[in-house]
């Protein structure tokens, strides 16, 4: 017992069992042959995706849909390298991600030999950890401390460089043996008593507090204590594009998103209150405008699992380092009912009631009308993913999402071609609702090989393209701020229907308002795939828009207004 | 602005300082001088970095460093108590009995030892503060005989840090 040799692949193979991992993503190679042997016989279910990058986002997105750490897998040299977007892309936003290279064998590292690429190197500053394993020996604990340090305290990807060499050598292997002990990481999780004795009283003194939630909120799971915590203190709650599904769309308290394209509502309340409660967030400028101008009048409560994040951008009165859930509870043990805010509320209603989210149902196939219509047909019943510009920004808008994890977006990067590669992994995290991928003719052309991987595995990925034939995010900021010189933004027309048809995916092209509802029911109906075409009206903007640069309260609301 | 000495705890493994160096220059620091070594504890090395920054910043690479897995423990030693030492070895030219008298005369008075000589030039180690080194070496030039002066290593492994 226990004396059979293993080859470091099926070390690998085996170790990933035992984190509890379904489904992978890759793409083979020769430096990672030895690790594709092995998984021909494993129940480990691989996906062949058609680009490495979209292993990556793949993977990411199994990881925002599910919690759980995805893990995706890549050759060395080019296919490590194509990585890079995806990882990067989960470095930004705090995702639990594996990322598994081959590497040329041990010796010939470092004599640029055939493929051989410093995947290390090059991905240190956009990995929590990275790892060279020279021994197949140090192989099983290796693992154990990436996904550990993946999963844990503020989550990101980490990437494991295997050499050939190493994943062909067998050795004893006692899996029991390999434990984890990680001197330099040890994260805080429980707040400082005395802090939170503080921020009770802040809490409980404040006339016009406000919570801004964000991502730590859905990647601490505190949805429902931060739901509490504002139904008992009566507080208003505003998200950042990463924190939006943490609150019910619907929730009387909730004022939707702020920052630049955030609700008059939210970023109003931001300005006037004498209280931020800052949940999981990082003071991004996308969010904050002009930092100086950013809750002006307020004493800020800043509560972080990150050290770092505290001060990085914004110096505030009351930093809790820890994990928002545990922290949350803390407060809500010692907090019991207190004041209403009834003026303050008013007022914040007020604003929502003169400023609500604009959409045209002129007759014409505006983008905004159409989310309201998926809104309304799909509601709880679809996981939402996005792609990058004005349709992401427009789904922030007007979808009303009502469950943490419904709404999968790259925000920090903000990378083009993420939404199609993370449905797929959505769909492997929540295999029993359609996942529709929101995008525009811009972004879907950044990742439109994935067609062929979701009909292969008949997954339910619905592709609705906002199809405006422009770069429309950066259309809009050449009219605004450009002067309308559309320097290099017009997208010549794309029969996207035929291009599915192609891959065997059945689609329809919409060009009437009519035509909306039908179509997006056939898309839930059909089994498997679907692609929408809207052709939307070209010159769109994304409204309320606060420049950058400048004040939340300096919006731009749009005309008609 | 002011110059910042810390003090970083590491994992001796492959690797760790260009995690270390590449976080300084991604995040826009210049670090002024660099010094790694092993250290007291098994199996961990002990960097000093020399950083100008004003307070916020340099609390802010300090955090940064901190994430680091491998990295076990930063200190910013510049408002503690310290003990901050240099060491330079110079190479003076020395061709005759008169100028090699002249020089380990001056060697005597700044405690410097001569730790090489050849039939050509002393090499001189001395230690001390950085004003006690900028006047040696002044003194040596003045002689116009001094060949090269090797930069100095900042061993400011400092005192209070081993207790730490
Ligand atoms: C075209 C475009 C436009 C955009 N416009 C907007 C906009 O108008 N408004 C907007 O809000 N965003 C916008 N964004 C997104 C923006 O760029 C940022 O990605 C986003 O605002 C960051 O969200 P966040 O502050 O919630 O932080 P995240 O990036 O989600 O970071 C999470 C924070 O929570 C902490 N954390 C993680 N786990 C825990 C835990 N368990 N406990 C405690 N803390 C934890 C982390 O340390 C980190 O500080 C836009 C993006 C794009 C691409
Ligand atoms: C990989 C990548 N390249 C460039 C950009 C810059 N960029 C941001 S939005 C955008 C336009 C997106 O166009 P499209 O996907 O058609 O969406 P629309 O804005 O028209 O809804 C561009 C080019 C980016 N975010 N990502």
């Amino acid at each position: 017992m226990g004396t059979t040799l293993k080859s470091g692949a099926a070390i690998l193979i085996e170790s990933l069992l035992q984190q509890g991992v379904t489904t992978l993503f890759g793409y083979p190679g020769a430096a990672v042959l030895p690790v594709y042997d092995e998984l021909y016989s494993s129940p480990v279910k691989h996906i062949l995706v058609r680009h490495e990058q979209a292993a990556a986002h793949a993977a990411d997105g199994f990881a925002r849909a599910s919690g759980r750490t995805g893990v995706c897998l890549a050759t060395s040299g080019p296919g490590a390298c194509n990585l890079i977007t995806g990882i990067a892309t989960a470095y930004m936003d705090s995702s639990p991600v594996i990322a598994i290279t081959g590497q040329v064998p041990t010796n010939l590292l470092g004599n640029d030999a055939f493929q051989e690429a410093d995947i290390t190197g090059m991905t240190m500053p956009v990995t929590k950890h990275n790892y060279l394993v020279k021994r197949t020996e140090d192989l099983g604990r290796v693992i154990k401390e990436a996904f550990h340090i993946a999963g844990t305290g503020r989550k990101g990807p980490v990437l494991i460089d295997i050499p050939k060499d190493v994943s062909v050598s067998r050795i004893v292997w006692d899996k029991e043996k390999d434990t984890v002990n990680l001197r330099g990481y040890r994260p805080t999780r429980t707040g400082h008593r005395q802090q939170i004795v503080k921020a009770m009283d802040l809490i409980r003194n404040a006339e016009c507090p406000v919570i801004y939630a964000g991502g730590g909120v859905i990647a601490g799971d505190a949805s429902g204590e931060l739901v509490q915590l504002a139904e008992r203190m009566m507080i208003p709650v505003t998200t950042t594009l990463m924190g939006l599904s943490c609150i019910p769309g619907d929730h009387p308290l909730n004022l939707g998103m702020l920052g630049m394209h955030g609700t008059v509502q939210a970023n109003s309340a931001i300005t006037e209150c004498d209280l931020l409660i800052a949940l999981g967030v990082r003071f991004d400028d996308r969010v904050t405008g002009k930092i100086e101008a950013f809750a002006p009048h307020a004493h800020i409560i800043h509560i972080d699992i990150d050290p770092a994040e505290i001060g990085k951008n914004r110096q505030v009165h009351l930093p809790i380092v820890g994990d928002v859930k545990i922290v949350l509870v803390q407060m809500l043990a010692g907090l019991t009912r207190g004041k209403e805010h009834d003026v303050w509320r008013r007022k914040c209603t007020g604003w929502k009631e003169q400023h609500p989210a604009k959409y045209n149902d002129d007759g014409f196939l505006h983008p905004q009308f159409i989310l309201r219509k998926m809104s309304e047909i799909l509601g709880a019943d679809a996981v939402i993913v996005t792609d990058v510009g004005q349709h992401q920004m427009w789904t922030a808008q007007h979808y009303c999402f009502r469950y943490p994890r419904q709404l999968i977006t790259s925000g920090g990067l903000g990378t083009m071609g993420f939404g199609l590669p993370a449905a797929m992994g959505a769909h492997y995290a929540c295999p029993d609702v359609p996942v529709f991928d929101v995008s525009g003719d811009g972004s879907i052309q950044m990742n439109i090989q994935e067609f062929g991987t979701i009909l292969e595995h008949n997954m339910p990925v619905k592709i609705v393209v906002m199809n405006n034939m422009f770069l429309g995010m950066v259309r809009q900021w050449q009219e605004l701020f450009y002067d309308r010189r559309y320097s290099f933004t017009a997208l010549p027309p794309v029969d996207f229907v035929r291009i599915a048809g192609a891959y065997g995916i059945d689609g329809i092209k919409v060009e009437s308002c009519d035509e909306i509802v039908p179509a997006i029911r056939t898309a839930i109906e059909t089994d498997g795939p679907f692609l929408l075409d809207f052709r939307v009206e070209r010159e769109e903007n994304v409204y309320p828009m606060v420049p950058a640069g400048a004040a939340l309260h300096e919006m731009i609301r749009g005309a008609g207004s | 602005m002011k110059l910042h000495t810390l003090n970083i705890l590491v994992e001796d493994r492959p690797g760790v300082l260009s995690r270390i160096t590449g976080l300084f220059s991604r995040r826009g620091y210049n670090i002024e001088s660099l010094a790694v070594g092993t250290c007291e504890i098994a199996d961990m090395s002990r960097i000093t970095v020399t950083a100008f920054g004003d307070d916020a910043q340099i609390e802010q690479v300090r955090k940064q460093l901190s994430k680091l897995i491998d990295v076990i423990r930063v200190s910013d030693l510049t408002a503690t108590e310290r003990v901050e030492r240099q060491l330079a070895l110079i190479r003076v030219a020395a061709g005759s009995g008169q100028v090699r008298m002249e020089i380990l005369q001056i060697a005597q008075i700044f405690r410097a030892s001569v730790v090489d000589a050849g039939e050509k030039s002393v090499v001189l180690e001395v230690t001390g503060d950085t004003e006690k080194i900028d006047a040696l070496e002044k003194l040596l030039r003045q002689e116009k005989n001094v060949a090269c002066r090797d930069a100095p290593a900042p061993a400011a492994a400092s005192a209070r840090s081993r207790i730490l």
